[in-house]
């Protein structure tokens, strides 16, 4: 059935009925598109205002919201009011392949003369490719540290050794009467505070309640571990004092310092490694040697 | 007039004509859920906009530099330059913290925008095919999306986002055996290295917006190609599309939507502080705030880390860290699972057959069950990334919270997953408008196995002899124009555009409607030519405005020929412009 006839002697056409004909009262909404457009208008004066006075964030954030707000209004009106919208119908051919298109397709790019045909060439085309490819990652080479750096090294080192001295956050050299009883005391090897993996902190306990020993030794109850939390790197730093635990702020983890620092809640699964110290010749605290096991996050080579 | 001529003059010499016709005619789907995109595109242009500005004063660079300026607390202090510059540009530079501000808004707004557009193409099938390549590429610009966040989020140096860099680089040096070295090719060095500030800023304004643009207008250029889907409804088949055209409808729509986009961030940006990087101070590695959150868009992965349990595992000796698991693997199967839901949904359906309608939610139920279930899991994965806030606000132990939070996150995804599976069934099987009308002998129903259906995918057969259904074309004005006419649902919808044959307007309606008759109806009648004393003050207008104009350009050259030193030409003898408001009423269907 599907053909076309002529309908001739068929009477008026009636008004076709889109979903959201424009409106009749199209005056009205022009006073109110005005109006927007004005309002607009004036947010942009207040936001020069605004920005000419120095006036603050607030106001100029104001002026341009307002601005771009009456601007919206003012279009979304237009669009709405004057303009015809829904009920248009556009066609669509779909994608369903046409076998003959396609076929001819097939038939240009695979044509005697076409370089798809000559098999050896295209792979020997596509190993030069390959090989190209891959000699232009070598210079990602450049990225890393510098030659001969092995990165699991670094991670696994850092500045403490023996006879490094303790110092606070100041750079001052730390005494064990330095360290109060029951407060955490962050220190840094000397000469190298700025380090990212060096943070420390020192704690003084009453060495009877240490359930197990500290990693690194005590003087006195006087210990020294990383800073960093073994889950994510984070520092722990919120000590809650009396319990000897102290929490890391990022995931929660808790370690037990009474426990060899060992973790108690949260996502972290090892002890923090201990700093090894002792009183040296000039009566200033300094580590014997480095962690007793690379501090922060864990890596794969981790020990 | 003027864009009349304009577009004359454009079209001589590009002969635009026949791509603009039809690109006017554009016809886009009037469902409010198809705007998400477009938030997202604005939110991005709003993003260029305003970090070309942050660009003129951030200083990416981590020596050292004393910021002297207007917030007190930290005159005369060392930071990094990153730091000081972004403190500089927040306290010192005009308008400096609004742009900051809304910048940072900015990029909520354009994930969120991005995740809820996913969302809405996922529950409605539009990634089917022939929507896969856009998917990919949406799936695409997410992930870029959330780079960029982040290392937009890294680069101020601030302790906070210091913090948040260190735990991404845990969580990459987690991954077995190449962790280390990728963490040592992104950074330059150890964390905290002198390279990472640069890099972070390279990639955050040049590679990842590169990237972004390019696949946004793959993006656009594939929904231009494929035209968009639309819902089933009266006259919407697969061969068509209905809505309002581009020209003028969608496009004043659209610009609206792009003013109420800028209208938001730049309140947002002006009234709501975020970030507040000076009163965090600068990074130093023995430093930490608390409480520390992320962004809203890592905090799913920050819940994660927070949930997951102390598992350290050893692989011959190697150690796999605890964030391996709840950090790269939950993240890479994540995208694994975005990447490949078309695919395996195809399988699993064995619906190979294009789609141009969309499916309502409601009628794939294990789908919206699946979707569900994920959300519902990140969800709780983000709101366990505060429980150490919700701890503090409702006194609870936070601990306590943590083992709550690690069995809802597998308890409440079943759950909402069950009950959006069996309302769905009850909505497809009942007669409930909505889900607010289902019964509870609704969802009793929905329990019992389906019955048989019919396959989904049968193809569609146009339609045959169904009565009150015809295509009516006339002419007007000496072009074609066609409209399908449904008598018995009343509705009339409106071919898109003006064709130039008979022909044309037959063969455009057979292609939108296969199958249904076509009549030629006449016309519409012609406007009524305008009155005599219209013509003839049109005329005059025109004459009057030439005239006016011509003695105005004859005194200004008169003027500066006499006063040749004066090189100012002032346009005071300019005419106002000529215009002609009444154009005759032609187009835009009959009246």
């Amino acid at each position: 059935m599907t053909g076309r006839q002529r309908a001739e002697g068929e009477g008026q056409v009636v008004a076709v009925r889109a979903d959201r004909p424009p409106s009749p009262t199209g005056s009205g909404a022009s006073r109110g598109i005005v109006a927007a457009f004005l309002v607009s208008a004036a947010g942009a004066v207040g936001f020069a205002a605004a920005y000419g006075l120095g006036g603050g964030t607030r106001w100029e954030g104001v002026g341009l919201a307002v601005a771009f707000a009456g601007l919206a209004v003012g279009l979304a009106l237009w669009g709405r009011h004057l303009a015809p919208g829904g009920g248009y119908v556009e066609e669509h051919e779909g994608f369903a392949p046409a076998p003959d298109e396609q076929a001819l397709t097939a038939a240009a790019l695979t044509a005697p003369d076409s370089p798809v045909r000559r098999r050896g060439l295209l792979a020997a085309l596509g190993l030069a490719l390959t090989a190209l490819g891959a000699a232009a990652l070598f210079p990602l080479r450049s990225l890393l540290p510098r030659p001969g750096a092995r990165p699991v090294r670094a991670l696994g080192e850092t500045p403490w050794g023996p006879g490094v001295r303790l110092v606070d956050d100041n750079g001052r050299p730390l005494r064990p009467r330095d360290v109060p009883a029951d407060t955490l005391v962050a220190v840094f090897p000397e000469g190298d505070a700025g380090a990212g993996d060096a943070p420390a902190f020192a704690v003084r306990l009453e060495p009877a309640r240490f359930s197990r020993p500290p990693a690194g030794g005590h003087l006195d109850g006087l210990a020294a571990w990383s800073l960093l939390c073994t889950h994510a790197g984070c520092p722990v730093r919120l000590y809650l004092k009396g319990t000897g635990r102290i929490l890391c702020p990022c995931h929660q983890s808790s370690f037990d310092l009474l426990a060899g620092a060992r973790p108690v809640a949260g996502p972290a699964a090892r002890a923090l490694p201990g700093l090894p110290i002792e009183v040296g010749p000039d009566g200033f605290l300094r580590a014997t040697g480095d962690f007793t096991a690379p501090p922060g996050a864990g890596f794969w080579d981790t020990p | 007039m003027i864009v009349d001529r304009l577009a004359r003059a454009l079209d001589d010499r590009l002969r635009l004509s026949p791509v603009a016709r039809r690109a006017l005619a554009k016809v886009f789907p009037d469902h409010w859920s198809f705007m998400l995109g477009e938030i997202a595109l604005y939110s991005l242009v709003a993003l260029i906009l305003t970090g070309v500005y942050l660009t003129f004063f951030f200083d990416a660079s981590s020596a050292d530099r004393v910021y002297r300026g207007g917030y007190a607390p930290l005159d005369g202090a060392t930071t990094s330059a990153a730091y000081a510059s972004t403190v500089r540009l927040s306290w010192d530079v005009r308008a400096g913290l609004l742009i900051r501000q809304t910048h940072h808004w900015a990029a909520l707004v354009f994930v969120a925008a991005i995740a809820v557009h996913l969302t809405r193409i996922f529950f409605t099938g539009a990634f089917r095919k022939p929507r896969e390549l856009n998917w990919l590429v949406g799936v695409t610009m997410l992930t870029l999306a959330l780079a960029n966040g982040f290392t937009g989020y890294s680069m101020p140096d601030d302790l906070l986002s210091g913090m948040g860099l260190r735990i991404i680089v845990s969580v990459v040096e987690s991954i077995p055996l190449v962790g280390a070295w990728l963490a040592a090719l992104a950074l330059g060095g150890e964390f905290p290295s002198e390279e990472m500030i640069p890099r972070l800023f390279v990639t955050h304004v040049l590679l990842v917006p590169a990237a972004l643009v390019a696949l946004v207008s793959l993006h656009l250029g594939v929904i231009v190609r494929q035209k968009h889907s639309q819902f089933p409804g009266p006259g919407r088949t697969e061969h068509n599309v209905v809505g309002s055209r581009l020209w003028p409808s969608y496009a004043l729509r659209s610009l609206a939507l792009f003013a109420w986009v800028l209208a938001v961030l730049f309140a947002l940006g002006g009234l709501v502080q975020i970030n507040p990087v000076w009163l965090y101070g600068p990074f130093e590695p023995a430093q930490s705030t608390s409480p520390a959150q992320p962004d809203w868009y890592v905090a799913w992965g920050d819940g994660a880390l927070r949930l997951f349990p102390p598992w350290e595992f050893r692989i011959a000796g190697h150690l796999v860290p605890a964030p391996f698991l709840p950090g790269v693997v939950l993240g890479g199967l994540t995208f694994l699972a975005l990447y490949a839901w078309p695919f395996v949904e195809r399988l699993c359906t064995r619906d190979r057959l294009p789609h141009q309608l969309l499916d309502r939610p409601r009628d794939h139920p294990v789908r919206l069950a699946i979707g569900v279930a994920v959300l519902t899991f990140f969800a709780v994965l983000v709101v366990a990334a505060g429980d150490d806030i919700l701890a503090r606000l409702l006194r609870v132990p936070v601990y306590d919270l943590l083992n709550t939070f690690r069995v809802l996150v597998f308890v409440l995804p079943v759950l909402s997953g069950a009950l959006a599976f069996l309302a769905a069934r009850a909505l497809r099987r009942g007669d409930a408008a909505g889900p607010g009308e289902l019964t509870r002998a609704d969802l009793r129903a929905a329990r019992r196995p389906a019955p048989r259906r019919k396959a989904v995918d049968a193809p569609e057969r146009p339609a045959r002899d169904r009565p009150g259904e015809r295509v009516e074309m006339w002419t007007e004005d000496g072009v074609w124009r066609w409209r399908y006419r449904d008598e018995p649902r009343r509705s009339v919808i409106t071919g898109n555009q003006a064709l130039r044959s008979e022909d044309e307007a037959a063969s455009a309606a057979r292609l939108a409607y296969p199958g249904v008759d076509q009549v030629v109806v006449p016309g519409p009648p012609p406007p009524p030519p305008p009155g005599p004393l219209r013509t003839a003050l049109r005329r005059w207008g025109r004459a009057a405005a030439a005239g006016s104009l011509l003695v105005g350009i004859v005194l200004d050259w008169r003027r500066n020929r006499r006063r040749p030193a004066q090189d100012r030409a002032t346009g005071e003898g300019a005419a106002p412009r000529p215009e002609s408001r009444d154009e005759a009423p032609t187009g835009g269907g009959p009246t």
